[in-house]
């Protein structure tokens, strides 16, 4: 595990709709990927190398300066055993460890309950976007969650001062009486009391922050300004989870797929890079990852869903490079004949980053014990 | 003090309708709850809206005005159940206009679910796989003879009509392969031309005509006897009574876990998939079985509100927009930060509903939207509130302040607790007295306000949350 000196940060971003791994990190000297992909295929002249055999999507440019200084650890042919094309039943994999049964718990509520088993901190767990992830729904542990920093408050419609802190004593009294009408009033009961605890504190993180790194104009950027505000504040979240969506390039992936990726590698490198600002970026960890990657060959427009995805692992602390194996081009390596292989477990990626960087035993937040890489400079 | 009867009304018209005013409630309780069932089912029994001041008042392009303009007809539609079946429909065939971004096709298609979505199921599901919006959103243009895309194929099976575990991988890709060649004509461009539907193509010489094997049945079929296959499997009855269960009833788990987890409520789905069986998927039959069950009636409060059910009610009770009022679109924005953006689900499992209709962002949200909403004492849901508050006595003691409010909003129930704090919040203010020499009704500014601000508390209440 790594000796840090600040409690260990993880900031976890979901690439939603099953990223085209193939086409993020792109095999460009082999025949068989222009074979494969005569619409979608990347041209051998614009991709930007990073040994003989593997290139990154030119639209990563940032992504790679990062990975050239060695920040970035590339997790190859990251998947599953029978990986399943269904986004919805995929991600829940994901968010759940439990690819044959249908898990109730997330991976990282459980580790916010391993970092805060009482619950004392509302704000150990931020989501910033709309929507909890099932990757951070565990009963009983509080969790906050925001779609925008700037406008979070609760009844802040009521302008006269003095109306509002009676309002939002009698809220606070209204929320805080037990029913034992079941498991979703209880639910909604705690959410209540966390909102109003959570934006006391979170003001401080839009108050507080100024920075002169400019984050591009895209959800993404904005989600992880939001991350950085929160993270700069210093109010103890020790992970953040937000989300890039439009991954499903099941046509148009040659418009839309590009964008995407510059939008992400913008947003991370500014991210880091404002961290760096503040000289708070050494205790920070990203893990990005998605659901599935996509077909070897193309369907004349995009790809459609396939297994054998990849994920980074990035920050200070990292060293940079490819880990575990590229899945193999050999179509008779080809799971169902058109999808890529799986090389390395997702639940022994968690577990690297759970135990070597939160110093958390992963065994049960991942459901066993699975091969780990070692991404970690000590 | 909530009469049982009208306590009945308000449940089956927050459910089956987006809620209604006290003045409606009462007229429909007068008339007898079956009645009124049937008057919501059979929806010839109603005028329809007046689609002239619809198409005068609310003119553009983007999403915001169509899908407010649908929020339009939700509140003011006589045609309730219509107008709740076209979104229950978006939420199970949930389409998104993020991928196509034409907002005329996305209207078009919550026109088609209007106009379809109370008749048979094999309409319904043809209808459907013909419909552009669909066809964009799940690539079905791009399923070809030779380069099948089996993405409509596999959800039309999967989320649209008889869920996993009751069909191969095989029949996703045989499914798939009768739906070749089902697309759309190129649309008409935008530019110079404007804003055009676009129509439904089925282009023969993309279609594989092959043999295929589905569900055990062989033959050369094309994507309307794919469909003759699936609305007879009891599956299908199944899977839609499940979606209209936890729609109209009582939250369900999450539909992926549907083929694992048993229902809450094994019997009422039995009931609801005979009512299919036996009509042919005859939507009416099924949902006046629904509404006129034990089941249905006994479930008031067990639903936590989607946040397009939250802000239609609350605009209910304010009484505004019940004539086209500039700004509509700003409804949609306020369902969007709620996690429900009309017209663009985020994939195309739909909206998650039931519990994950709340987080503290979302709940912040929720509370914040109704709390600003009955803020405004000139609102005439809030007057008319004023208005009864008055007529129900010249003084009215705490206690009597915040039951009559509680009555008016719902009738709501608080835990007792929770009505308890509201009470002694009251007392704070002494009793409520209306003077004789106040304005026309008797309020003063200060009444007024103790008015406003208790509206503001129960609709902030946990208990608001739920249908």
């Amino acid at each position: 595990m790594v000796d840090h000196k600040k409690d260990p940060v993880l900031v976890v971003v979901q690439l939603s709709g099953g990223n085209d791994f193939m086409n993020t990190v792109v095999p460009y000297t082999a025949g068989i990927y222009y074979d494969s992909r005569p619409v979608v295929g990347l041209k051998e002249d614009e991709v930007l190398p990073i040994h003989d055999t593997l290139a990154w999507n030119p639209n990563c440019a940032p992504l790679q300066t990062m990975y050239d200084a060695g920040d970035i650890a590339v997790v190859q042919g990251i998947g599953y055993p029978n990986s399943n094309r269904s986004h919805f039943r995929a991600m829940d994999i994901w968010h759940t460890c439990e690819p044959i049964e249908i898990g109730t718990e997330g991976w990282v509520g459980r580790m916010i309950r391993e970092l805060d088993p009482a619950g004392h901190n509302v704000l150990t767990g931020v989501n910033v976007g709309q929507g909890l992830p099932r990757a951070m729904a565990v009963p009983g542990v509080p969790v906050t969650s925001f779609a925008d920093l700037d406008t979070y408050g609760l009844l802040t419609g009521i302008d006269e001062p003095r109306r509002r802190t009676q309002a939002l004593e009698v809220f606070k009294g209204m929320y805080g009486h037990e029913v034992g009408a079941g498991y979703v009033m209880d639910y909604l009961s705690q959410t209540g009391l966390n909102v109003i605890q959570g934006t006391d504190e979170l003001k401080k993180a839009k108050d507080g922050y100024s920075s002169t790194v400019e984050y591009g104009d895209s959800a993404i950027a904005n989600s992880l300004r939001d991350v950085a505000r929160v993270h700069l504040a210093g109010l103890g979240t020790r992970v953040f989870y937000t989300a890039q969506g439009g991954y499903d390039n099941h046509a148009n992936e040659v418009p839309d797929h590009p964008k995407l990726l510059a939008d992400l590698s913008t947003a991370v490198t500014a991210f880091f890079e404002d961290l760096r600002a503040h000289n708070a970026s050494s205790e920070v960890t990203m893990l990005v990852f998605t659901e599935f990657g996509r077909r070897i060959r193309d369907n004349a427009s995009g790809t459609d869903h396939g297994s054998g995805g990849g994920a980074f692992i990035i920050g200070d602390h990292v060293q940079g490079g490819l880990y575990a194996q590229y899945p193999s081009l050999d179509p008779n390596r080809w799971v169902h004949g058109e999808d890529m292989e799986h090389t390395i477990d997702f639940r022994g990626i968690y577990g690297t980053v759970l135990e070597q960087w939160m110093g958390i035993d992963p065994t049960e937040i991942v459901g066993g014990q699975f091969e780990q890489i070692h991404p970690y400079s000590s | 003090m909530a009469d049982e009867d009208l306590g009945l009304m308000a449940h089956l018209l927050r459910r089956a309708g987006f809620g209604a005013s006290r003045e409606e409630l009462e007229a429909l309780v007068a008339k007898g709850y079956d009645e009124v069932v049937d008057d919501l089912v059979d929806i010839e029994r109603c005028p329809p809206i007046d689609e002239d001041i619809v198409k005068r008042y609310f003119g553009g392009e983007g999403p915001d005005i169509r899908s407010g303009t649908w929020i339009y007809r939700m509140l003011n539609s006589p045609r309730q159940l219509e107008e709740k079946m076209a979104l229950f429909w978006h939420h199970v065939f949930a389409t998104g206009y993020a991928k196509g971004e034409h907002a005329l096709a996305m209207s078009d298609q919550i026109d088609l679910f209007r106009r379809i979505g109370m008749s048979n199921i094999r309409e319904i599901l043809l209808e459907l796989s013909m419909n552009p919006a669909m066809i964009n959103w799940l690539d079905n243009s791009e399923n070809i003879k030779g380069e099948p895309n089996e993405n409509y194929g596999r959800e039309l099976l999967e989320l649209f009509s008889m869920g996993v575990g009751n069909y191969t991988e095989d029949d996703i890709k045989n499914c798939a392969l009768a739906f070749t060649g089902w697309t759309f004509a190129q649309p008409v461009p935008l530019y110079p031309h404007g804003f055009y539907s676009p129509e439904f193509l089925f282009r023969e010489e993309d279609h594989d005509d092959s043999e295929k094997t589905f569900l055990g049945h062989t033959g050369n079929f094309n994507g309307d006897d794919i469909i003759d296959i699936i609305v007879e499997q009891p599956a299908t009855a199944r899977f839609i009574s499940r979606h209209l269960y936890n729609f109209f009833v009582a939250d369900e788990p999450q539909v992926p876990s549907w083929n694992v987890t048993p229902p809450q409520d094994p019997d009422a789905i039995e009931t609801l998939s005979d009512a299919f069986m036996e009509s042919k998927g005859e939507m009416r039959q099924v949902l006046r079985t629904l509404f006129k069950s034990d089941f249905f009636k006994a479930a008031r409060f067990k639903k936590v509100k989607s946040p397009t059910e939250l802000i239609t009610g609350v605009l209910k009770l304010v009484g505004t927009n019940r004539t086209p009022t500039p700004g509509i679109p700003r409804y949609h924005r306020a369902a969007k930060v709620m996690g429900q953006e009309l017209f663009n689900p985020p994939t195309v499992e739909g909206w998650h509903t039931g519990q994950e209709w709340i987080d503290g962002g979302m709940l912040t949200e929720r509370v914040n939207f109704a709390v600003d909403e009955v803020g405004d004492p000139s609102k005439p849901g809030v007057q008319a509130v004023i208005k009864r508050l008055r007529a129900a006595g010249d003084s009215l003691t705490p206690e009597q302040f915040v039951d009559n409010c509680l009555d008016l909003v719902g009738p709501l129930t608080l835990e007792e607790k929770t009505r308890a704090d509201l009470i002694r919040f009251a007392q704070s203010g002494g009793d409520l007295v209306f003077p004789s020499n106040g304005s026309a009704n008797g309020e003063t500014d200060e009444n007024t306000d103790r008015i406003v601000l208790m509206l503001q508390l129960i609709v902030a209440s946990r208990e608001y949350q739920f249908a």
